[in-house]
């Protein structure tokens, strides 16, 4: 089942494509990490998988096929909107009862184990908590629902990084007991590369990259060799990035089996792993997606890795 | 960190029930507590003035309808000091009683969904399982029939208060002050104002000028009514009587629209005091329509324009 699906989804405010022409497929059972750079259109892509913007062009469907927003879509699916809004007069135990009225199930003592354990008093004001502890409890109140799928934006942004740890161990937590599928979207990667098993890279309103985290550094490498080679060899291959020192050069390249394109390293290169940092990076500084395609580029029709 | 194991998830391929609509009554309450406590509040309070200041006015009124004769310096005494002193305070109630739809409207009707936008819990309420349609619907019928029913509970004692001045300062019940805050009108007005609030809300997004383009909008919709469409409710007779409006005011005068002649035939279009209740009802059935017109629109918008 995938657990978002889109095809030729974009979103228009005014004139400008916040989104456009994204098709993508994200199978269950993942900790996807959605990233970009700010203004990529990853909170666009959120909002109109969980029903609150309205595509300008495509659509979205989520649990396997239901229309985003739809009932069974709300059901199923806990939101947790950038900057965790939460009603500031409301108590913490307020804020439970609200969110166990508004949706079918809620988990009741789960939601009141965890904020016992985090110290999160059932009395105080949402308004009068510490940042991390908003972000906990806006996360609580989403896992209480017991969600088959969860999208939280930017849930790391005001977080110190001793509560990044604990944010990020309640949601892998979760995945791990309950199934839950996990989208999170965030600017900065690196907090992201040693749990998410999948990924989405949006720039400049437009898809870029999209699989699963192995796939893609499987077929990936840097190619180090002599600057004077660098064009014959880039030939060969489909480039994403190049630098050029005076003798050496780097070449990021797209070399996975599938690619008839690609051969062997050529003699006195060498090939070496890539990191997803470096891997992101070199795809977001990638002048255009016609000449240097990526795994899941819309304008190819090729559903490779990503519509599974 | 200790991390608690969570039951399995329900069963996912029992039907789809919706959350059940009463859960919205305390969601609503909790959450408008302010509202759907001082809204009462405050006109309960103005209402228990209005009834102990009515008492001494409807004895006062009563001492000086029974004075004769009515030229004598002791009559007239009293009866100065009736439209002075009791007038004075009378006349700025109803000023209250007629700016207090719109007060409602801005106050009540213009945050419900505008805080929701100007803060941003709206990505929060609308992505609950309850679906945004059926939570608009629920908090704006539950709201619309809290101030609704307080100000029509209200009106009533302040029509027993004023009727002494109706005689008194040559008021009909069908004087433009009068008219509105009598009968069912002022708690249609009332309903009006709150749906026009809310509608101005989704439209502005943000509190506060929400508040004053309610204000301003149901000026203009209390103006337009008084001055161009009341006279033209389908509730108006024609006689050639000359004398349907003639002589000394009395309470029970009919309110004259227009007089002309056809030859010597003087006619009159009149509306007479017997047509009150029908007069009220057409106002609170367009004001209940163009409320209902109004919080649909509202439901429209939030359905479909989001983010």
């Amino acid at each position: 089942m995938n657990v978002i699906e889109t095809s030729g989804l974009g979103k228009c405010y005014g004139r400008t494509w916040a989104l456009r022409e994204c098709t993508l497929a994200v199978p269950a059972g993942h900790l996807t990490a959605l990233v970009g750079p700010n203004g990529a259109g990853k909170t666009t892509l959120m909002n109109l998988c969980v029903g609150l913007a309205v595509p300008t062009a495509g659509a979205a469907s989520v649990l396997g096929g239901q229309p985003a927003g739809s009932p069974a879509a709300l059901d199923g699916i806990a939101f947790v909107a950038q900057d965790a809004p939460l009603y500031k007069n409301l108590s913490a135990g307020d804020m439970l009862h609200l969110t166990r009225n508004l949706n079918r199930g809620f988990d009741r003592p789960y939601a009141q184990a965890r904020l016992a354990e985090l110290g999160i008093p059932l009395k105080k004001k949402a308004g009068k908590l510490s940042g991390g502890q908003q972000a906990q409890l806006a996360l609580t109140l989403a896992l209480a629902r017991r969600p088959r799928l969860l999208i939280l934006d930017e849930p790391l942004a005001m977080l110190d990084p001793l509560a990044r740890q604990d944010f990020m161990a309640t949601v892998m937590a979760a995945m791990a007991d309950d199934g839950v599928s996990v989208l999170l979207s965030s600017h900065a990667l690196a907090e992201l590369e040693r749990v998410a098993d999948y990924l989405i890279l949006l720039s400049r309103g437009q898809l870029r990259v999209a699989g699963e985290v192995d796939d893609l550094l499987a077929s990936h490498r840097v190619l180090t060799g002599p600057a004077a080679e660098a064009d014959s060899c880039a030939g060969r291959f489909r480039v994403i990035q190049a630098r050029r020192a005076a003798a050496q050069a780097h070449l990021l390249v797209r070399a996975d089996g599938t690619d008839p394109d690609s051969g062997p390293v050529p003699p006195g290169w060498e090939a070496h792993q890539v990191s997803l940092e470096e891997l992101v990076m070199a795809y977001l500084r990638a002048p255009g997606d016609a000449e240097l395609p990526g795994p899941s580029l819309t304008q190819h029709n090729e559903p490779t890795e990503v519509a599974r | 960190m200790t991390v608690l194991t969570m039951p399995a998830p329900p069963s996912q391929d029992a039907a789809l029930r919706p959350v059940p609509w009463r859960r919205m009554a305390w969601v609503t309450w909790r959450q408008h507590r302010p509202t759907l406590i001082s809204v009462p509040a405050v006109l309960g309070a103005v209402a228990v003035f209005l009834w102990i200041a009515g008492l001494k006015i409807h004895h006062d009124y009563a001492v000086l309808t029974a004075c004769h004769p009515f030229s004598s310096t002791a009559c007239q005494t009293l009866n100065s000091a009736f439209t002075s002193t009791d007038w004075t305070m009378a006349n700025t109630l109803n000023i209250f009683m007629n700016l207090a739809p719109a007060l409602i409207g801005a106050f009540a009707g213009a945050p419900v969904l505008a805080r929701e936008l100007e803060t941003g819990t709206y990505r929060y309420a609308w992505t609950q399982g309850f679906g945004r349609e059926r939570w608009t619907i629920a908090k704006l019928a539950l709201l619309a029939v809290a101030v609704t029913a307080a100000a029509g509970a209200f009106s009533q004692v302040f029509v027993w208060f004023f009727q002494p001045f109706l005689a008194q300062e040559d008021l009909t019940v069908f004087s433009a002050t009068v008219f509105a805050t009598h009968g069912i009108a002022f708690a249609a007005w009332t309903l009006v104002a709150f749906a026009i609030g809310a509608l101005a809300g989704m439209l502005i997004r943000r509190i506060v000028p929400a508040m004053a383009a309610t204000l301003a909008a149901y000026t203009g919709l209390a103006l337009a009514t008084w001055l161009f469409l009341r006279e033209h409710y389908p509730l108006a007779l024609v006689t050639s009587n000359p004398n349907i409006d003639s002589g000394p005011f009395n309470v029970n005068d009919p309110w004259v629209l227009s007089t002309w002649y056809t030859g010597k035939t003087q006619w009159t279009r009149y509306i007479p005091v017997s047509r009150f209740w029908p007069m009220q009802f057409v106002e609170a059935g367009w004001l209940l329509a163009l409320s209902v017109l109004l919080i649909a629109a509202t439901v429209w918008l939030v359905r479909r324009r989001a983010a």
